[in-house]
């Protein structure tokens, strides 16, 4: 393992997997230090998986400019790193004719940003094309460039394209400190070691303040955590078809209803902020006030038919907008700062940061190649991540050929979600491997049913605990101190 | 193993439900039965339910869940009943196609008649609204019984139980036996939830404090469990402010309900009842799905195993009896093929018992016309069972021909029969 | 010294709660109680037992550990003892149900014995 790069990234949420992903194309050696045991275990795997329509940032703003740029790049990026993501489209519907002048103000906003094919359904349009809106609706907003993604799926696969790309990944690695030479960046300290670079990217999400901070640059830049909870709602007891946002208020989109590329239907999020930066705990406040929410959307939802629930927190940044004239001050910060040198720096990425991912990416790319950095392709570039298979989605006769492949894709471990043995064996020795449970749960989706894993977890125990060679005990949810087990049933400390 | 493609009787699930019925369809006449097993082997729940208490009214014996299944799986076993084991069933159509998935193989079948017996999940966090954080070590009292039992592992050193139902309380004797500590068992309830008897030698017997009108308000640990914060509750099940105590623990065990596992029954079109959350059954255990049955904890949850036996005893006989009523039809009916010069010929198919008692009349359209005398023939295979003759057919004619109840004899013996046009000479 | 002490009876599920008038630990009156719950207060009071179920490990078998009980009621204040005795006890596959896994266990009169059959395993 080589200890100098050309440039190490800190954090493996969306932002700082899809920038490895657009630097693998260049000759450039690249690290990414993410100090979970995981990429994406933070706000890119909690959230509403929508890739927005741009109609709702300030106009002006970065936050409106890479959403538009980011949106445009999905269907490319899907293509290339095989996740799901479908372009469904989106509406904002307005319950009451009080509402109507909000949209009116959304509408233009859209268009001011450069939202295309945006335009005005009537209520009795929309009950049409959603049968269980609140049959109160006076109207809706309807975006057709709105999508819906597996926002987990985006992470790993941007991650191991990377390292298909020679990008080297650690987790379980976390970032200490800056090593200076004078106002020079020259590496970074971490838990496991010194990484000398040319270049950090600042990718690090709630902590990107702190990392700022220790680079010596914009004090008064903070991120308040504010935790967005949501609820998962059986699919085989509701269907909702579409994106429906409520007309949005100060507080930001408000609580959506929103269908899932899994089939399930989330309600949420809520918008709290917290002090600690590690409490996505959820709440019982938390869940009645988006029960409260989603019913003004969809009276008719049952809470009785509530799978799951969880939370994340966004990193809202308060850096005011650089553009003149525009106020508002809770913007992207996507910069090279001139008072250190080395440090490509992101911060406050908060919705619409997982939209805005891929153009984040191409924006870091265009700032080095303006500081004069010369990126000179790959020419093995590999932009094709290539799918692995999926057993549920499979009609029954490429499922015989998938067993005759490998017999153990017939051995069901997740019942709910049809999840095989083969699956979870490949995920394990993937090029990002997932080693904890946690991390095959968001790979497969195993453990998402209605269940929640009761049936599966001790078989995943087992299919881990065989795979990785390590006894049971040490099998973790989600990384060291997270074990299932504390020791054979027959060993007792007397 | 060799499959077979069409089996009187498949059962889903071997648990008490699956092989009472199982033994039942086998005893009741059906000729083969095959029970469709998503485990390692035969048994159910009753592997991991290794404390007594089963059998008291069948048997009058005090067997533990192990042996109770022990009893079953040898008495069909014995049988000839067949196991398909390590194989989830993927999907029942209401026309009894089943699709099984197991290691190395997909298998695609038919049932003429098919038992439900896939028993209950357990009810999970999400669904009793326990907010917090996810670390692990919060597990349900069935998947802990079933890590300490049968896969020989702890889940945890000091624990809190939710729930005073009977797994709850098993659990809470498990774990002390073998080296844990329970420290608390809530119940929401103002009441115990499972037997009191169990209060005694679970929670009595062991020191083990028991708080009614209690729940966890919320789980600490961000990695692992650290504490619940319980809470008291009001007869509207609201917390009480002020009342909440963090009790530190590793472990908290759901044992707060179990719901029918109802994927597959969803599938086949099979009527669920809102309240039990199961199929819709009458009292011979039939679905509203002809050919369907359902016993046990999949219609219902049951306190004492013994009556599960009762119900899958009840439902594999009839699921039998319906096997073998559609033997009968299948071996009774028998196609009518179109031989020589005859394009269709209606009925398709006749059921060989209606002509004991009377005659079947069958019509045709020949393909080409013949303008001279001709005979219409039905034949089993080269035997001729009876003609008609006719002095010319055209296609534009329907022709009509009597198949008369005195050819009953020939008929019955009969897997096909064909009618085709002959030249006749006069 | 009379007392009247309540006690749950566990002989069925039922869980009736007997009233038990004894002196010290004989017995004098039951109330509440069937035939069996009047056996089961009489015995509650000297000499307490229980069925006890556990499992001990098991080598060379389809599975680690084999279910099994004891085959009578067990004397309560010998539980603890019986599950540290069955922890150092490791037994070869195959077993059948019913088979005695520990005759006689601290000479208590009950034997432990197999609750299934546990085969071979023909893996190495």
């Amino acid at each position: 393992m080589p200890e100098e790069f050309d440039l190490v990234i800190i954090g493996g949420g969306v932002v700082g997997c899809m920038v490895a992903r657009f630097l693998s194309r260049y000759q450039l050696h690249v690290l990414l230090i993410e100090k979970e045991a995981d990429v994406g275990m933070g706000a890119s795997s909690a959230n509403s998986a929508i890739v927005h329509a741009g109609y709702d940032p300030v106009p002006g703003t970065l936050k409106a400019k890479m959403n538009l740029l980011g949106n445009a790049m999905w269907d490319t990026l899907a293509g290339e790193l095989n996740f799901p993501f479908e372009r469904r489209g989106d509406y904002v519907v307005a319950i009451g004719p009080e509402e109507l002048p909000a949209l009116e103000d959304l509408l233009e906003q859209g268009r001011q940003n450069g939202v295309p094919g945006m335009h005005w359904i009537s209520g009795e349009e929309m009950i049409h094309r959603e049968a269980s809106i609140n049959p109160q609706v006076s109207g809706a907003l309807w975006a057709p460039t709105g999508g819906l993604c597996d926002p987990f799926a985006v992470t790993v696969a941007a991650a191991e394209n990377a390292i298909q790309n020679g990008v080297t990944i650690l987790l379980n690695t976390a970032f200490e400190d800056f090593i200076f030479e004078r106002k020079r960046i020259i590496g970074v300290k971490t838990n496991r070691g010194e990484y000398r670079c040319r270049w950090v990217v600042n990718a690090a999400g709630l902590y990107a303040d702190q990392v700022m901070h220790q680079a010596g640059i914009r004090p008064e830049f903070s991120i308040t955590p504010r935790r967005g909870e949501y609820c998962v709602l059986d699919r085989a007891e509701i269907t909702i078809n579409n994106v429906l946002f409520p007309v949005p208020s100060a507080a930001g989109k408000g609580i959506l209803v929103t269908a899932t590329l899994h089939g399930n239907t989330i309600v949420g999020p809520n918008a709290n902020p917290v002090s600690d930066r590690t409490d996505s705990a959820t709440t019982h406040s938390g869940i009645d006030e988006i029960i409260e929410g989603a019913h003004k959307l969809v009276p008719s939802l049952n809470m009785r038919h509530i799978i799951a629930s969880f939370a994340g927190l966004r990193a809202t940044g308060n850096a005011p907008c650089e553009a003149p004239g525009i106020d508002y001050c809770q913007d992207f910060i996507l910069e090279i700062p001139t008072a250190v040198q080395g440090l490509v720096n992101l911060g406050g990425i908060e919705s619409p940061g997982l939209t805005s991912a891929p153009a984040i990416a191409q924006h870091v790319i265009d700032l080095l190649c303006d500081a004069g950095e010369k990126l000179v392709e790959k020419r093995t570039w590999q932009p094709i991540r290539p799918p692995r298979p999926r057993f549920r989605s499979l009609p029954n006769e490429e499922r015989a050929r998938l067993i005759a492949t490998d017999p153990r894709y017939g051995r069901i471990i997740c019942r709910c979600e049809l999840v095989t043995e083969g699956e979870i064996i490949a995920e394990v020795h993937a090029p990002l491997p997932a080693h904890t449970y946690d991390a095959i749960k968001r790979r497969t989706w195993l453990g998402t049913g209605r269940c929640l894993g009761a049936f599966d977890t001790p078989r995943v125990v087992e299919i881990l605990s065989h795979e990785l060679g390590i006894p049971p005990e040490l099998v973790t949810k989600k990384g060291s101190g997270s074990e299932f087990l504390v020791r054979p049933t027959k060993q007792v400390q007397e | 193993m060799a499959l077979k493609e069409k089996y009187d009787v498949v059962v889903i699930g071997s648990g008490p439900g699956g092989l009472a019925a199982a033994v039942s369809a086998k005893e009741g006449g059906a000729e083969d039965v095959l029970v469709i097993e998503r485990d390692l082997e035969p048994g159910g729940i009753l592997l991991q339910c290794i404390h007594n208490g089963f059998g008291v009214e069948i048997f009058k014996k005090d067997l533990p869940g192990p042996g109770y299944a022990q009893h079953f799986i040898n008495q069909a076993q014995a049988l000839g009943v067949e196991f398909l084991l390590d194989t989830m069933v993927l999907d029942l159509t209401p026309q009894r196609r089943i699709f099984a998935a197991r290691r190395g193989s997909l298998h695609d079948l038919q049932a003429r008649a098919v038992v439900l017996a896939m028993g209950c999940r357990e009810r999970t966090r999400a669904q009793v609204r326990l907010p917090g954080f996810r670390p692990a070590g919060v597990y349900t009292a069935g998947t802990a019984q079933r890590w300490v039992n049968v896969e020989g592992y702890m889940p945890g050193k000091n624990f809190v139980i939710l729930g005073s139902g009977d797994i709850g309380m098993i659990m809470a004797r498990r774990l002390t036996l073998e080296g844990a500590h329970v420290e608390r068992v809530l119940e929401i309830m103002p009441f115990l939830t499972g037997l009191t008897r169990n209060y005694v030698q679970c929670l009595l017997d062991y020191d083990i404090p028991l708080q009614l009108s209690h729940t966890v308000n919320r789980i600490l640990g961000h990695q692992r469990v650290e504490a619940i914060e319980s809470v008291r509750v009001d007869e509207r099940w609201n917390p009480i402010s002020g009342s909440e105590e963090i009790i530190p623990c590793d472990t908290l065990l759901l044992s707060v309900g179990l719901i029918p596992e109802n994927e597959l029954s969803r599938k086949a079109g099979v009527r669920l009842d809102p309240v039990t959350s199961g199929p819709v059954v009458d009292d011979s255990f039939e679905t509203n799905v002809p050919g369907i049955f359902a016993a046990g904890n999949v219609v219902h949850v049951y306190d004492l195993v013994d009556w599960v036996t009762e119900a899958g005893f009840a439902a594999g006989k009839s699921a039998a009896h319906f096997a073998i009523t559609e033997r009968q039809k299948e071996t009774r009916h028998i196609p009518l093929k179109s031989g020589s010069n005859i394009r269709y010929v209606v009925p398709h198919e006749l059921d060989k018992e209606r002509l004991a008692t009377g005659e079947i009349r069958l019509q045709m359209r020949v393909r080409e016309p013949v303008e001279a005398p001709v005979w219409v023939e039905v034949r089993s295979g080269d035997h001729l069972v009876t003609r008609s003759a006719e002095p010319y057919v055209r296609p534009g004619e329907m022709v009509t021909l009597v198949l008369p109840s005195h050819c009953y004899p020939e008929v019955a013996k009969a897997q096909v029969l064909t009618v085709a046009i002959a030249p006749r000479r006069s | 010294m009379t007392e009247t002490s309540k006690i749950i009876c566990i002989t069925c599920p039922k869980g009736c709660t007997l009233e038990v008038t004894h002196e010290g630990t004989t017995v004098l009156k039951v109330l509440k109680g069937c035939k069996r719950g009047q056996e089961y207060a009489k015995r509650e009071l000297v000499d307490p037992r229980r069925m006890v179920a556990s499992t001990v490990r098991i080598r060379g078998g389809t599975h680690p550990l084999l279910p099994v009980y004891t085959a009578a009621p067990f004397p309560k204040p010998l539980i603890q003892a019986l599950m540290r005795t069955l922890r150092q006890v490791e037994i070869q596959a195959p077993v059948a149900m019913g088979d005695v896994v520990l005759p006689n266990a601290l000479g208590s009169g009950v034997d432990i014995l197999a609750s299934r059959d546990i085969t071979a395993s023909h893996e190495i």
